[in-house]
C-alpha cells in the first residue's frame, strides 16, 4: 500500500478575540493527528492559543476568472462607505 | 543560499498571455496557484523551491551529529530547537511546493533517487563542536542573504514561506555566533577548533551562493520571473562584507591571503572558491554525498510501516465511526 497522507489546512488563533487566520498546511493521517502536527509545525513560538485544521479537499475557493464578476459590482458602490456623505462640522462628530 | 544552479525552464505559450503575467509581476502583484502561470514558471518554482526543501531536511543531519553530544545540557536543547526548526521550514516550503501540482512524495522519491538536489554545503562533515558555531553563523548567515529579500518573491505561497521562515532563522545564525563566541574567548585549544572551523567552512559557504551568473539567460529569466532577486555574485560580496568584521570581533582569520578592503567599491576583494570542487560535490562526489542520501533513504525506508500504518488506523476508525452512526 502506498497512499500519502491528506492535506490539511491550519488555522491558528494568535489572540483572545482575533479571528483564526490561514497558515500554511500539513499532511497528516487523520483530524487528531494533523492537529499534533500543527501544534509542532505552526506554534513553536507562542503564536497560538487555538488551532483548526480541515482536510483542504473539504475546502472550495472561488476562481481567479471569477474575479471580475465577484468583485467589480461592489466598485460602483461608493455609498457604502461612510465618507461619500458629506456632514457638516456644526452637526457635530458622527 | 539553499538553491543552486537552478536553470529555468522557457515558455512556449501564447505571447499575449506572457506579457499579460509579466505585467501583472512588474506591477508587483503576487501570483497565486490557482492563477495563470507559464509552464516555465511553474516547474523553475518546483525545481527551486523543492531543493530549498530539501536542504532544509538533508541540513537537519550535520548538526543531529552533534545533539547527543552537545557541552552543555542548554547547547543541546538550543540544537535541538534548532534542527527542529529546520524540519519545520523543510514543511513550509514542501506546501509551497505542492501548490505548483507536485506531491510531496515524488518530491521525496525525487531527493532519494537524485533526480533533484540539495545544497552542496551539506555534503561537508561536521567534525568538532565549533563546526556547529560555523554552521550557525556562516551557513545559515548565507541563507539569509538568499532569504531576505525572497520574502518578496512573485510566487505568494513562496513568499509567504519565505516570511515564516525568516522570522526564525536569525535565532539560528545569532545561536552559531554565539558558540564562536563562547570558543574564541575559551581556552588556546577552543580558539584553534573555532579557527578550524572557519577554515573549512569559508570556501564552501561561499559556493552556497552559486557560481557567477551575471550573464547567464537563465538567471535573467528568473529575474525577470522575480524568483530570484540578486545575482550571486551580488549576494556572495554582501556576505562578505557582512562576515568579515565579524570574524575580526572573533579574533580569528578569514581563510584568504587575498582578502583586502575595497575602497573605491565599498566591500571586499576576495578569493574565488575553488570551482571544480563545487562541480565535484554537486556531482555526488563531496565528502559526505553518499552518507547524507543514505540516511535520507533510510529514514524514509524505515517510516514506511508508519505512514501505511496510521493510514490503515485513520480508516479503521473512520469505518467504526460510520458503522455506530
Amino acid at each position: 500500500m502506498s497512499k500519502e497522507w491528506p492535506l490539511w489546512e491550519v488555522f491558528v488563533r494568535s489572540q483572545h478575540g482575533l479571528n483564526h487566520r490561514h497558515v500554511g498546511s500539513l499532511h497528516a493521517p487523520d483530524a487528531e493527528m494533523a492537529l499534533k502536527n500543527a501544534r509542532d509545525v505552526y506554534t513553536r513560538r507562542n503564536e497560538g492559543l487555538s488551532i483548526w485544521v480541515v482536510e483542504a479537499r473539504h475546502i472550495t475557493a472561488s476562481s481567479p476568472s471569477d474575479k471580475g464578476p465577484l468583485y467589480e459590482p461592489s466598485e460602483s458602490k461608493v455609498y457604502r462607505h461612510p465618507t461619500f456623505f458629506d456632514i457638516p462640522d456644526e452637526a457635530g462628530h458622527m | 543560499m539553499y538553491a543552486q544552479m537552478i536553470k529555468s525552464e522557457a515558455s512556449a505559450e501564447d505571447p499575449e498571455k506572457l506579457a499579460a503575467f509579466q505585467a501583472r509581476i512588474d506591477a508587483g502583484e503576487k501570483i497565486e496557484p490557482k492563477d495563470w502561470m507559464p509552464e516555465g514558471y511553474r516547474k523553475t518554482l518546483i525545481r527551486q523551491i523543492g531543493q530549498h526543501a530539501h536542504s532544509e531536511i538533508v541540513g537537519q543531519l550535520p548538526e543531529g551529529n552533534w545533539i547527543t553530544r552537545a557541552p552543555t545540557l542548554e547547547r543541546k536543547a538550543i540544537l535541538l530547537a534548532k534542527v527542529q526548526d529546520e524540519a519545520g521550514h523543510g514543511l513550509y516550503l514542501y506546501c509551497a511546493a505542492e501548490t505548483l501540482g507536485v506531491s510531496r512524495d515524488e518530491l521525496t522519491e525525487m531527493l532519494l533517487d537524485g533526480r533533484m538536489k540539495y545544497s552542496s554545503i551539506f555534503n561537508y562533515p561536521t567534525l568538532t563542536w565549533a563546526d556547529m558555531g560555523a554552521v550557525g553563523w556562516l551557513v545559515d548567515g548565507a541563507a539569509i542573504m538568499n532569504q531576505v529579500p525572497l520574502q518578496r518573491t512573485s510566487f505568494g505561497p513562496y513568499s509567504r514561506a519565505m516570511i515564516r521562515i525568516c522570522k526564525e532563522e536569525s535565532f539560528h545564525q545569532r545561536q552559531g555566533y554565539d558558540i564562536m563566541m563562547k570558543m574564541a574567548r575559551g581556552t588556546d585549544a577552543q580558539r584553534k577548533m573555532a579557527q578550524d572551523a572557519l577554515n573549512r567552512f569559508w570556501y564552501p559557504s561561499l559556493m552556497m551562493f552559486g557560481p557567477s551568473d551575471k550573464d547567464s539567460v537563465h538567471s535573467a529569466q528568473s529575474m525577470a520571473w522575480k524568483i530570484k532577486m540578486n545575482t550571486n555574485d551580488e549576494l556572495r560580496q554582501k556576505f562578505v562584507d557582512q562576515t568579515v568584521p565579524q570574524a575580526e570581533y572573533l579574533g580569528l582569520t578569514v581563510p584568504d591571503p587575498n582578502l583586502t578592503w575595497n575602497e573605491e567599491k565599498g566591500g571586499y576583494d576576495f578569493s574565488e572558491p575553488d570551482w571544480s570542487e563545487f562541480f565535484e560535490v554537486i556531482k555526488g562526489n563531496g565528502p559526505c554525498n553518499t552518507e547524507r542520501l543514505e540516511a535520507r533513504n533510510k529514514a524514509w525506508d524505515d517510516g514506511a510501516w508508519v505512514r501505511e500504518g496510521l493510514m490503515a488506523h485513520a480508516a479503521k476508525k473512520r469505518a467504526a465511526k460510520l458503522a455506530a452512526e
